[in-house]
């Protein structure tokens, strides 16, 4: 693979759902390329199809047109080199399983050698300022904290790629900060490209390097904008804007 | 406190009988049911028709239980299955489980594989709604993420939806716990000449009314025994939710 070629790339993709007012068409002819160690954000209004658009780019979701490639190859159905880590974490934490466990969940008997496993597991807590809560369960934990073990078992893995659906939104302000520094130090440390999706606008401009604005109805890539010094939220927020203004 | 009223309840009966207020041949005094009972622990008869119950009613429930829970968790993650299902399992469940027992002696006969079946036909339907109810409201959002951890189907159904249903299924094997003693002694009632459904009927036919109160007083402490000790499992293996839950209650 080249330097250029994207770990992971969506090419022409549609969506169509059938549902009980008829055929809704989410997503249409969109292209979108994710290169090694990126960090790129998505944004969008409400419900034009950014979760949908993840949930394709991790294998969960067919598209009904279109394709999407992993490192080269045609991406066939989930698995461990696309991590996507949802908004709802608290739901996607196995509650009969502590931290640790939580974060190891699945490996165990896969020929990995489990005191590596336990270690890197460990490791990977202690990253997270999570060294002290490996043995607590998901509800004795904090919003953040719950997030933070999701992060860790999404990187246990070692993806290529690690979407996140908003996964912020559900935890206060302080919280919030630490976890943006949190998955920035991870950015530069796990080898590991990431696209996230969020509407806040601040943390999309401090977090990433590339912004990709959905429009349209239904939608499809309306703009890539470079993060920059320059990039305020105001500035952002005039693309958006201007975006809804052309679609209406 | 609750077993201090029982013990005030059986002063009461014990006194209204000796006065003369309860006709001691319906009412026997309770030394006397007490003295049944100890005669018939005794000679073994008791023991071995609680014993012969009990194990044709965990034959019957564990067999409720291996058919109820797998066929609940794929009827539950699987909408075809459940689909496929449902109409047989709605005409069939209303149906008094005691209005099967003709047709189990007819095609089983008397003994004990007659009472099973009936026992297992009872939990069943508890078992299976509830585990399908469970699996369910297993979050989708879950499922979704152990897909995406790369976790096969097998280990998903196993090691992630059945944990997770497991609560509202234990729900089902309490109420199936119940209807188990209840069945197994409506079936040695109406046929056969074992258990303590039979002892109990026997003694009221031979007109061994302190006999009869004996043997019903053991199987209620039968039945109270059982409902502690899931009650014990259920704290043991679901100490997680029980956890959880209190943690969220205000």
């Amino acid at each position: 693979m080249t330097l250029e070629s994207p770990v992971l790339a969506v090419r022409g993709i549609g969506m169509v759902f059938n549902g009980s007012d008829g055929r809704n068409t989410v997503l249409e002819d969109l292209t979108l390329e994710i290169q090694e160690h990126d960090f790129t954000a998505i944004v969008g209004g409400s419900g034009c199809g950014k979760t949908t658009l993840l949930r394709i780019m991790a294998g969960l979701q067919k598209p009904t047109a279109g394709r999407v490639l992993l490192e080269g190859a045609p991406l066939t159905g989930p698995g461990p080199l696309v991590s996507l880590v949802f908004q709802h974490y608290a739901s996607t934490l196995l509650p009969w399983k502590t931290a640790l466990d939580n974060v190891t969940f699945g490996l165990r008997g896969n020929g990995t050698d489990p005191r590596a496993l336990r270690a890197r597991a460990l490791a990977l807590l202690d990253a997270m300022g999570l060294a002290g809560a490996a043995g607590r369960y998901p509800w004795e934990l904090s919003g953040g904290m719950q997030q933070r073990v999701t992060l860790a078992r999404a990187l246990i893995r070692k993806p290529k790629v690690l979407l996140l659906d908003e996964p912020f939104s559900a935890v206060d302000e302080a919280t919030r900060a630490g976890l943006q520094d949190l998955l920035l130090t991870l950015h530069r440390e796990e080898s590991c490209s990431i696209v996230l999706v969020s509407h806040n606008l601040e943390e999309v401009i401090h977090l990433s390097r590339r912004i990709v604005i959905l429009g349209g109805s239904p939608s499809r890539v309306e703009s890539l904008i470079e993060t920059s010094e320059d990039l305020t939220r105001e500035v952002l927020r005039s693309h958006l804007t201007a975006r809804r203004q052309s679609d209406a | 406190m609750g077993f201090l009223l029982i013990g005030v309840l059986a002063l009461v009966w014990e006194l209204a009988g000796r006065t003369g207020l309860l006709n001691s041949f319906y009412f026997p005094q309770v030394h006397r049911i007490v003295a049944r009972l100890f005669t018939t622990v005794a000679d073994g008869r008791l023991p071995a028709a609680v014993a012969i119950s009990l194990l044709r009613g965990f034959t019957g429930y564990a067999i409720a239980i291996g058919l109820g829970v797998t066929l609940g968790v794929l009827a539950g993650y699987h909408r075809f299955v459940y689909n496929l299902i449902e109409p047989l399992v709605e005409f069939l469940r209303p149906l008094p489980s005691p209005a099967i027992i003709p047709v189990a002696i007819l095609l089983l006969g008397i003994d004990s594989s007659m009472k099973i079946f009936i026992v297992a036909w009872a939990c069943f339907f508890p078992i299976l709604l509830n585990t399908m109810d469970g699996v369910r409201s297993v979050p989708p959002a879950l499922i979704e993420t152990v897909r995406n951890l790369g976790v096969g189907y097998l280990q998903t159904l196993w090691a992630v939806v059945l944990p997770a249903a497991s609560p509202v299924i234990f729900t089902g094997f309490r109420v199936s716990l119940a209807i188990m003693l209840i069945l197994v002694v409506v079936a040695e009632m109406v046929a056969g000449n074992t258990g303590i459904g039979f002892l109990i009927l026997d003694a009221e036919r031979s007109f061994l009314v302190a006999d009869m109160y004996a043997f019903i007083a053991t199987l209620a402490a039968v039945g109270y025994l059982l409902n502690r000790l899931l009650l014990l499992v259920d704290r043991k293996v679901l100490a997680w939710h029980h956890g959880m839950t209190a943690l969220a209650a205000p």
